[in-house]
């Protein structure tokens, strides 16, 4: 009871902290999961002060830079450069990135 | 002893390797041999680039000996490893990048390596640039060269540690929401974020692309002028990336200030700040004041507002620019039987707690339900936060303020409490959410020695005035940089 009710006060739930997790390609351990409710809950009331803002009328700023997007001539600006970018894999099959079978 | 030719500001340098008293060899072991003493101590770069940069040294030499010699031709630097530097291992200091080796160099690093630079190492940062203190770092903590038991301030920690303890005579750093302000504060040394879209971010690793900007670190104004002349200009490669003319920026030096409005935000001098930090920033401007500058008080209404939407905006991206790291094509692989489980374990291995908290809270804040509530919230209040700027730049031409509410916090004591750790950003956040640049110089230290920075900001594309400011007051002997005793 004491637990559920100290949940309560959670912004956010253990079962959201780990459909997030699903969202995010993140396997945690329990006490991660715990850890990130707590952390997550305290920034989700710090930033429910944005609430104190009338943004109706207000539209969004999603990009601070000139406007317009440049253009150029449709042409082949890179080379061919499978090895050099194979290098790096952390397992290959000739010109391929091996991974685990995906299909039964 | 060694000749300390590391001490030696850019602009001297150049015009004695121009002149053939002393050569990029003899500048770049002085740097490495000053390295292999501090950094057991310091921790500044997570990899040190000796045979690379001496080869580099030797280019130089070559190049200047025949006349040809560009503004950073021979000067050793240091470069944040998060910048794709082609055969040298870049970590972003996460774990989750393995033993990645670029096949290609970011823009700025193919730049400045047809002007000559040499660089010495990759240096440290809080991983994936996410942090205030250098303390999230899979390579473990710098720290500052006045005080090894406080921070250097983050992300760009390493950067600024580096240049503060002559490691090197400048360095690449990028900034977010402060990271190359708040470490060059940190650490005393002058720290540019130049207006989004001045310089390329290609081969940069990306944290928040609508805040991500590339700028130097130097121990003087000029200096830094002079790096971020060499790193800007337009790049068909960052289509983000503006195609206004470079100015030289040396020009912009004048020494004169007078006629000068200067805005002072009265939300940026807050209750809570060191006494000692506003007592020296009003200072600096009074300072200003007596060599002619005007200051008028002006108002950012929404400051307070900042911190809180950064946090949706950033992480957001952040979630989305980190979807990436999956263990496939590069970096490390955690085992696993199936695909879906191979991203779930590498990633759940391979990133850091902070950068975790900052991947889930932007994943939920753009989850279906939840997007309105926050992401977009945190987008309306971006546009209240830019036109407060622009309302106070109709008044004046710049803006100084305070880079932080203190100095160099101790090591350790903000990473259990994160929203604390945000709060340092506190004076810088809103910097980026404008997309204006701003700069951090020297002007005073605390009772311990600490520094402090003053902030210049300025409206877009105004790096010129807010460098003829802190070159004015870098003349003015308003304080006198003193090496830290390491």
């Amino acid at each position: 009871m004491l637990e559920s009710s100290a949940m309560a006060q959670e912004k956010i739930s253990l079962e959201q902290v780990r459909h997030v997790a699903r969202l995010a390609r993140l396997e945690l351990a329990p006490d991660e999961e715990r850890r990130l409710q707590i952390d997550m809950s305290e920034m989700l009331g710090y930033v429910d002060k944005l609430n104190e803002l009338d943004t109706d009328k207000v539209e969004p700023t999603a990009q601070v830079g000139e406007s317009g997007t440049p253009v150029r001539e449709d042409v082949v600006t890179n080379h061919p450069a499978a090895d050099a970018m194979l290098a790096n894999a952390p397992a290959r099959e000739g010109f391929f990135f091996k991974v685990p079978k995906i299909i039964e | 002893m060694g000749s300390e030719l590391n001490r030696l500001t850019i602009t001297e340098a150049r015009k004695r390797l121009r002149r053939r008293e002393i050569t990029s060899r003899e500048l770049t072991r002085d740097c490495l041999e000053r390295i292999a003493a501090v950094e057991p101590r310091l921790n500044a770069f997570i990899t040190v680039c000796e045979d690379e940069a001496m080869a580099q040294a030797d280019d130089a030499d070559r190049r200047l000996g025949q006349g040809d010699a560009p503004n950073l031709c021979g000067i050793p630097l240091g470069i944040k490893d998060i910048y794709c530097t082609r055969g040298v291992r870049t970590t972003c200091a996460s774990k989750i990048l393995g033993n990645f080796t670029p096949p290609f160099d970011a823009t700025v690093i193919e730049k400045l390596r047809a002007e000559g630079a040499v660089f010495v190492g990759k240096a440290n940062l809080d991983e994936f640039a996410m942090g205030s203190s250098t303390e999230n770092s899979a390579f473990g903590p710098t720290r500052n060269p006045y005080d090894l038991e406080r921070v250097a301030g983050g992300s760009s920690g390493g950067s600024a540690a580096a240049v503060a303890a002559d490691e090197c005579l400048a360095a690449l750093g990028t900034d977010t929401g402060g990271s190359i302000r708040l470490p060059a504060s940190f650490c005393g040394v002058v720290g540019i974020k130049p207006t989004y879209s001045r310089v390329s971010r290609y081969g940069v690793i990306a944290y928040a692309s609508t805040l991500d900007q590339v700028g130097p670190f130097a121990r003087t104004v000029r200096d830094a002028a002079m790096v971020l002349r060499a790193a800007a200009g337009a790049d068909p490669r960052d289509s983000t990336c503006s195609a206004r003319p470079v100015p030289d920026y040396e020009r912009a030096l004048t020494g004169e200030v007078r006629g000068m409005r200067i805005g002072v935000p009265k939300e940026y001098f807050v209750e809570g700040m060191d006494a000692t930090v506003e007592r020296t920033v009003r200072d600096a401007l009074k300072k200003l004041e007596a060599m002619g500058a005007r200051t008028v008080e002006i108002s950012l209404p929404h400051t307070g507002y900042a911190v809180a939407a950064y946090y949706l905006i950033a992480t957001a991206e952040a979630s989305a620019n980190l979807a990436r790291y999956d263990g496939v094509r590069y970096g490390m692989r955690a085992s696993a039987d199936n695909n879906i489980e191979l991203y779930n374990r590498t990633r759940a291995q391979g990133f850091g707690a902070e950068v975790k908290r900052r991947i889930m809270l932007g994943t939920f804040a753009l989850s279906a339900g939840y997007y309105d509530a926050y992401y977009l919230k945190g987008q309306k209040v971006r546009t209240l936060i830019r036109r407060d700027f622009e309302r106070a730049f109709e008044s004046c031409d710049l803006i100084a303020a305070p880079v932080a509410p203190t100095t160099a916090f101790r090591l350790g004591e903000k990473t259990d409490d994160p929203l604390q750790m945000y709060l340092s950003d506190i004076f810088t956040i809103s910097v980026n959410l404008a997309g204006l640049p701003g700069m951090s110089v020297p002007c005073g230290a605390d009772g311990r020695g600490m520094p402090i920075g003053l902030q210049l900001i300025g409206p877009p594309f105004a790096e010129e005035a807010i460098l003829r400011a802190g070159d004015a007051w870098e003349r003015s002997g308003g304080f006198a940089r003193r090496a830290p005793q390491l």
